[in-house]
């Protein structure tokens, strides 16, 4: 064997080697991490996550104040965003699929997607915080909207892009006007594109902790009371793991495994959804 | 084409097309109304300091209410190169992976569990972070980088400081994990969609793989891998409770990264709450405009890219 070829397949075989160590790399810190938080989190589950209140340092308790915070406010941030980012996404693959405004809503809706979140919790605090002189659950609802609205109109678009024109055609000929074709056909034939970019976006919300540290802050007791500030997963995750109490700990750690769970099964679900339609 | 007409006719198509016409606007005005709001909070810091005078100054001084914002920015920039060094390599080596060498059952699964390292919330990796890779680098890595690389000329101040587990290099490599999906998954897809003719070309001169990618792959889907790479970069600046976790807080510019040190968005995160005076909390709020502007600038270059590779491809196929 020559000498140029025998360099060219090593630096092939290490190139292999490579890509393989890579790949590894990944899934590794991939195990770590969803190890650890099993591991941790499922030392520290009890009944008393869901029937008690968050606990003051020293004493032991549970998360259902802020499960109930959390829930509420991503639910209110479905209403606001889901409506909005549906609609603006309608515009741009119907209305407007081909106008200047669309383009330029496109782009900076795929800015506002990777944006940092903790600049647009700032901007609710400087929009509805600061007016009101006080934190509230209504201000993270809104904070968790703005950054569902972007997922939404980016999965929406797609979806609706993906409707053949045929269809379209087809309803027009019918004589109906251009909102009911919207509404009565197209919603229905992208439909399911549409609920797995909703549901993708509320997987992205639940685990979102930077936009309601000045938002919804947190409340150690129990409050259904929307206009103060609420208790929520992922602040209290916060707080309790920068303590120095230990069953603070374990109760973050309970709390973080809830979390990942239902972020990963909403993903993964998602995932076998879209693939099952695909292949039908 | 049957779209894109004026709305004609009926009320209620009018108000259909005013309704979806007005969200997409707001999309708009939201994006210019986020920067606007950021400059309105940061005006007293930037008036107190003067533009440049904030940005340079390393001061952090909450008694005397001296504020600057080198320190952050050093922080984040130097945590974010940290995270790109490490997953521009590895993303292409995943790509590599996934569209030429593992089998073809095993491709979808390793795609898929990849893609989940970008649904783990940000603060699992912040907690994950400080309470075992922390711990794993000062009592394995950085003790061995102190030996190994500490006293090496040029670069070993970089690599010279207390093991403790918490600082710019940890922060830096948690980021680049949580970026790797990201960059991986736009390379998976334009690496498929290079045109099998350029492929089986270089195959058929008796290529081998490693080199297919140096000079067929690579090439030409440069620009969607630089975009890629960017978008990687837009979401490490702007992560904020991984960074949170690891970084230690501290207001002290070092050149080792073994070194506590601060970002832009672990600052607001930490501070904001504790901000008891209008120009504290401006100050931030002025790291947070600059924050949003620079990502927006890197955000945009990376759209840029990306949209220059799908015309390359509309233009081939």
């Amino acid at each position: 064997m020559n000498w140029i070829l025998f360099r060219r397949r090593v630096a092939d075989r290490i190139a292999l080697v490579g890509a393989g160590l890579a790949t590894a790399f990944g899934l590794v810190f991939l195990a770590w991490i969803l190890w650890t938080t099993f591991a941790n989190g499922a030392a520290a589950i009890s009944v008393k996550l869901v029937t008690e209140m968050t606990p003051p340092p020293g004493s032991d308790g549970g998360l259902l104040n802020a499960f109930y915070g959390s829930a509420v406010m991503i639910l209110l941030a479905l209403a606001i965003g889901t409506p909005i980012g549906l609609a603006a996404g309608t515009y741009l693959a119907e209305h407007g699929r081909h106008t200047k405004l669309a383009a330029t809503v496109r782009f900076v809706n795929d800015i506002l997607l990777s944006a940092p979140s903790i600049v647009l919790g700032l901007f609710i605090y400087e929009l509805v915080v600061v007016p009101s002189q006080h934190f509230s659950g209504y201000a993270g609802a809104l904070a968790l909207a703005l950054i569902l609205i972007p997922v939404v109109v980016r999965t929406s678009d797609e979806a609706l892009r993906l409707v053949p024109d045929r269809m379209r055609e087809a309803a027009f000929a019918l004589g109906l006007p251009r909102w009911k074709v919207s509404t009565r056909i197209l919603f229905k034939a992208a439909r399911s594109g549409v609920v797995t970019g909703v549901l993708l976006g509320v997987a992205r919300i639940s685990g979102e902790t930077a936009p309601l540290l000045f938002t919804a802050l947190n409340n150690q007791f129990w409050s259904a009371d929307m206009n103060a500030p609420l208790a929520n997963v992922p602040v209290v995750i916060f707080q309790y793991a920068m303590s120095p109490y230990d069953a603070w700990h374990a109760l973050a750690w309970a709390g973080a495994l809830v979390l990942t769970i239902f972020v990963l099964t909403l993903n993964i679900l998602v995932r076998l959804v879209a693939r099952g339609r695909k292949s039908a | 084409m049957a779209v894109s007409a004026k709305p004609r006719g009926g009320l209620q198509n009018r108000v259909f097309h005013l309704a979806t016409g007005g969200a997409a606007w707001l999309v708009l005005i939201l994006l210019v109304a986020v920067a606007f709001s950021m400059l309105i909070g940061g005006k007293l810091a930037f008036q107190t300091f003067g533009f440049f005078g904030f940005v340079k100054s390393s001061q952090w001084d909450v008694v005397n209410g001296q504020f600057g914002a080198l320190v952050p920015i050093y922080g984040t920039l130097v945590t974010s190169a940290i995270a790109l060094i490490i997953a521009m390599p590895v993303s292409i080596g995943i790509a590599l992976f996934l569209t030429d060498i593992a089998p073809a059952w095993s491709r979808q699964p390793i795609a898929v569990a990849i893609e989940l390292l970008a649904a783990v919330p940000s603060i699992i990796y912040g907690m994950w972070g400080l309470f075992m890779f922390a711990p794993f680098m000062a009592n394995h890595v950085e003790p061995w980088l102190n030996d190994h690389l500490g006293t090496a000329p040029v670069i070993g101040p970089l690599f010279n400081g207390p093991p403790i587990g918490i600082g710019m290099l940890s922060a830096g490599i948690v980021l680049g994990i949580m970026v790797i999906p990201f960059i991986a998954s736009v390379a998976r897809d334009v690496f498929n969609a290079v045109p099998a003719a350029l492929r089986e070309s270089a195959v058929a001169l008796g290529s081998t793989r490693w080199e297919i990618l140096r000079h067929v792959t690579l090439p030409y889907t440069r620009s969607a891998i630089v975009g890629a790479v960017f978008l990687g970069l837009g979401r490490a600046l702007g992560e904020t409770m991984a960074v949170t976790f690891v970084l230690g807080n501290a207001h002290d510019l070092s050149a080792s990264l073994l070194m506590p040190s601060n970002s832009i968005a672990a600052a607001i995160a930490n501070e904001f709450t504790e901000a008891d005076t209008a120009l504290y909390r401006s100050s931030l709020i002025a790291l947070a405009f600059l924050l949003f502007v620079v990502t927006f600038i890197v955000l945009s270059l990376a759209k840029l890219m990306l949209r220059r590779m799908d015309r390359n491809l509309g233009r081939t196929h």
